[in-house]
C-alpha cells in the first residue's frame, strides 16, 4: 500500500476532529502517515492519531512552525513529501491548510485540488462548487496530488493501532522565516466549537434585529453544543464578529445540522451552507428562499420559537 | 511606496454560476462580469495606504478582454495605472499557472506591497496570494483584517477563527485582505472620467516571456473529469408557528437523533 500523508490540524496540543476525518479517508487510499508540524506532539496526541489508523507520525518539533506564517510548514511538508515518496497528501481545507497546499504545489510541481468533499481510491476528488450548486469530479494530472478536504466531509471512524513516531529535523530556510507572528489575540467565543468543523451550526441573520438579539441564537447554540454563525447582513451591520460570517464572502460550512434563524437565504448565504446535511429554518416570512433548503421549517417569530426550542432541548436532554 | 493590487473579474456575486459543457471551464458569458467583491477591499486598502504614505497604486489583472472593464473600475476608484495580462493562451489556467503568470508580471517592477483580496467569489481557492509569495520569495502576510505600514515594516492582523494573530514582515511583502478591513469607496463621476485617461499596459504571454505551453487549460495540473448540477433537494416540511413551533423543531431533532 502506498503512503498517504495527512497534515495534522492541532491547537494547544489537541488534535482537531478534521484530522480524524482525513485519516479515515486516507485509509481507503493507502497507508496513512500523519504529519505533525510544530511543538506539542504529546504521547496522548500521537496515540489518538494511531487510533484513527496513522501507522507513522512524522513530527517536526520546531517552534518555527508557529512563530512564522505558513512558509515554514510548507517547506517542511514539501521536504517530507519528497523524502517519503507519498502517493498523495491530504490537508484540511482551512485558510492555512489551503495556503500550505498552494505553496507546496509550487515547490513540488504538483497539482492542487481544494475544498474536496470526497476522494476516491484513484485520487479522483469530488468538489461541491458555486455554493453547492454544482458537483465536480476532478483529479491532479501532474506530480503528487495535493488535496484539501472540507471538514465534516467524512465521518471519522476509529481503526485502532499504534502510531510510530518519526522525528524529522526542521532545518527551515531563512527565506521561509520572513513573516513573524508577534501576537495572538483570542476573542471570547464562550468555549464553542470552531465554526468550520462544528457538527452543528446555529446562525442568525437580519431577522435577529441587532447585536443583543444574538443572545437567543447563542443560547440555542449552547444547548446543542453548536457553533454560532451569522449572515453577511448581520456581520456587515456589526451585530456579530466578521469571522463568523457564513456565505460566499465568508466561511463555507457543511455541518450535520444547520439551524438558520431570521436568514432570508440569498445566494450569498446559501453558497456557504447549502451542503449542510440537515437544515432547519425559522423565519417569519413564508416566502423567504431559505425555506427551499429546509428539511424542517417553522414560519414564525424567532424570538418566540427559538427560546422555546432551547427550553425544550434542555428538558429532553435532562 | 509602490503598490500593486491584483484583481480578478468574476461573474456577478448574485448570479447563478455555471461551467460550460465543452471544456468544463467557467461560463464567463452566462453572467455579467464584475470586479471580484473581495478585491474591492484590496483596492480600497491599496488606495488608503497610498494616500497615507504617498506613492503609486497599480492595478494588475489577468483575464479575457472584457476584464478591461474590471481594471477600469479599479482605476475609477482611484488607482493610478493598470496592467492587463490578456491572452487566449491563458484560458483555463489553474491556480499554479495563474500564480506563475502574475508573479512574472510583478517581478522586477519593484513593488513594495502586492495586495490581493482573500479569495475570488468564483473559484474560492484562496491560494494565489500564498503561491505568488512563494514564487517571488517574499513574506506572506495574508487574511488581513488590518494593515499598518511603519517605515519598512508591514504589520497585519491575520483573521483567525479564535480572533487574530498579529504578524510582522519587512517590505516588500504580499498581503491579502478580508472584507472586514474597510469600506470600499464608490467611484465618483470625476473618478470615472479620470479613469478613461489613465494608462493601462496591455501584455501578452509572449510580452512577459512566459512559454505559452506552461499556461492555459492544456497545461493545468488539475483537470475536471465531469460535472453536474447538484440534484435538487427533496422538499422538506414547513409549518406555521401556532405557539408550539419551538417544540415541533425539538420533536424533529429527536426524530433525527440530534437530541
Amino acid at each position: 500500500m502506498s503512503e498517504i500523508l495527512v497534515l495534522v490540524e492541532h491547537a494547544d496540543g489537541q488534535v482537531k476532529k478534521v484530522t480524524f476525518e482525513l485519516l479515515t479517508l486516507a485509509r481507503a487510499l493507502g497507508t496513512p502517515s500523519a504529519v505533525w508540524l510544530g511543538i506539542g506532539a504529546s504521547d496522548a496526541a500521537l496515540a489518538s492519531l494511531g487510533e484513527y489508523g496513522a501507522e507513522k507520525v512524522y513530527v517536526v518539533d520546531s517552534a518555527d512552525m508557529d512563530d512564522f506564517l505558513v512558509a515554514p510548514k510548507a517547506e517542511a511538508l514539501a521536504r517530507l513529501m519528497a523524502d517519503s515518496s507519498a502517493a498523495a497528501v491530504l490537508l484540511p481545507s482551512t485558510a492555512e491548510g489551503k495556503e500550505i497546499a498552494g505553496r507546496v504545489a509550487v515547490k513540488a510541481g504538483s497539482g492542487i485540488i481544494t475544498d474536496a468533499v470526497g476522494v476516491a481510491a484513484d485520487f479522483t476528488a469530488t468538489q461541491s462548487v458555486f455554493g453547492g450548486s454544482t458537483v465536480v469530479t476532478s483529479r491532479v494530472s501532474n506530480g503528487t496530488p495535493l488535496i484539501t478536504v472540507r471538514p465534516n466531509s467524512t465521518a471519522p471512524v476509529p481503526s485502532p493501532g499504534a502510531a510510530a513516531r518519526v522525528d524529522v529535523a526542521a532545518d527551515i530556510s531563512d527565506a521561509a522565516k520572513s513573516a513573524r507572528v508577534v501576537g495572538r489575540t483570542v476573542a471570547s467565543k464562550g468555549g464553542r466549537p470552531d465554526l468550520s468543523e462544528a457538527a452543528i451550526v446555529v446562525s442568525g441573520g437580519r431577522g435577529v434585529g441587532g447585536a443583543e438579539g444574538f443572545g437567543v441564537v447563542e443560547a440555542l447554540a449552547d444547548s446543542l453544543g453548536a457553533a454560532v454563525g451569522a449572515s453577511r447582513a448581520a456581520t456587515d451591520a456589526g451585530w456579530y464578529p466578521h469571522q463568523y460570517q457564513v456565505g460566499q464572502t465568508g466561511k463555507t460550512v457543511s455541518p450535520q445540522l444547520y439551524i438558520a434563524n431570521g436568514i432570508s437565504g440569498a445566494i450569498q448565504h446559501r453558497a456557504g451552507m447549502q451542503t449542510s446535511k440537515t437544515i432547519v429554518v425559522v423565519n417569519k416570512d413564508p416566502e423567504a428562499p431559505i425555506f427551499e433548503l429546509a428539511d424542517f421549517g417553522v414560519v414564525g417569530d424567532l424570538f418566540a420559537v427559538v427560546p422555546q426550542l432551547t427550553e425544550e432541548i434542555a428538558k429532553r436532554k435532562a | 511606496m509602490k503598490i500593486a493590487v491584483c484583481v480578478k473579474q468574476v461573474p456577478d456575486t448574485w448570479a447563478e454560476k455555471k461551467l460550460q459543457a465543452g471544456d468544463s471551464t467557467l461560463d464567463r458569458e452566462a453572467a455579467e462580469g464584475v470586479l471580484n467583491e473581495l478585491d474591492e477591499y484590496a483596492v480600497e486598502e491599496a488606495l488608503r495606504i497610498g494616500e497615507a504614505h504617498g506613492g503609486e497604486v497599480v492595478v494588475v489583472s489577468m483575464g479575457p478582454e472584457r476584464a478591461a472593464e474590471t481594471v477600469r473600475k479599479a482605476l475609477s476608484m482611484g488607482a493610478d495605472a493598470g496592467i492587463h495580462l490578456v491572452d487566449d493562451a491563458l484560458h483555463g489556467s489553474d491556480a499554479v499557472a495563474t500564480s506563475a503568470a502574475l508573479a512574472t508580471v510583478l517581478e522586477g517592477r519593484s513593488f513594495d506591497l502586492i495586495i490581493f483580496g482573500s479569495e475570488s467569489t468564483d473559484a474560492r481557492m484562496s491560494v494565489v496570494p500564498a503561491m505568488v509569495a512563494e514564487r517571488l520569495v517574499l513574506p506572506q502576510v495574508t487574511f488581513a483584517q488590518k494593515v499598518e505600514i511603519d517605515g519598512s515594516t508591514v504589520r497585519i492582523e491575520r483573521q483567525m477563527e479564535y480572533g487574530f494573530d498579529t504578524v510582522e514582515a519587512s517590505l516588500p511583502a504580499v498581503v491579502s485582505v478580508v472584507e472586514k478591513i474597510n469600506e470600499p469607496r464608490y467611484p465618483s463621476f470625476k473618478g470615472i472620467m479620470a479613469a478613461k485617461k489613465k494608462p493601462v499596459e496591455i501584455l501578452s504571454v509572449a510580452d512577459i516571456g512566459l512559454d505559452p505551453a506552461t499556461v492555459g487549460l492544456g497545461a493545468a495540473w488539475s483537470v475536471v473529469d465531469d460535472f453536474a448540477a447538484r440534484p435538487p433537494k427533496a422538499a422538506g416540511m414547513v409549518v406555521a408557528d401556532e405557539g408550539e413551533g419551538g417544540s415541533r423543531i425539538a420533536d424533529y431533532l429527536v426524530d433525527q437523533k440530534f437530541i
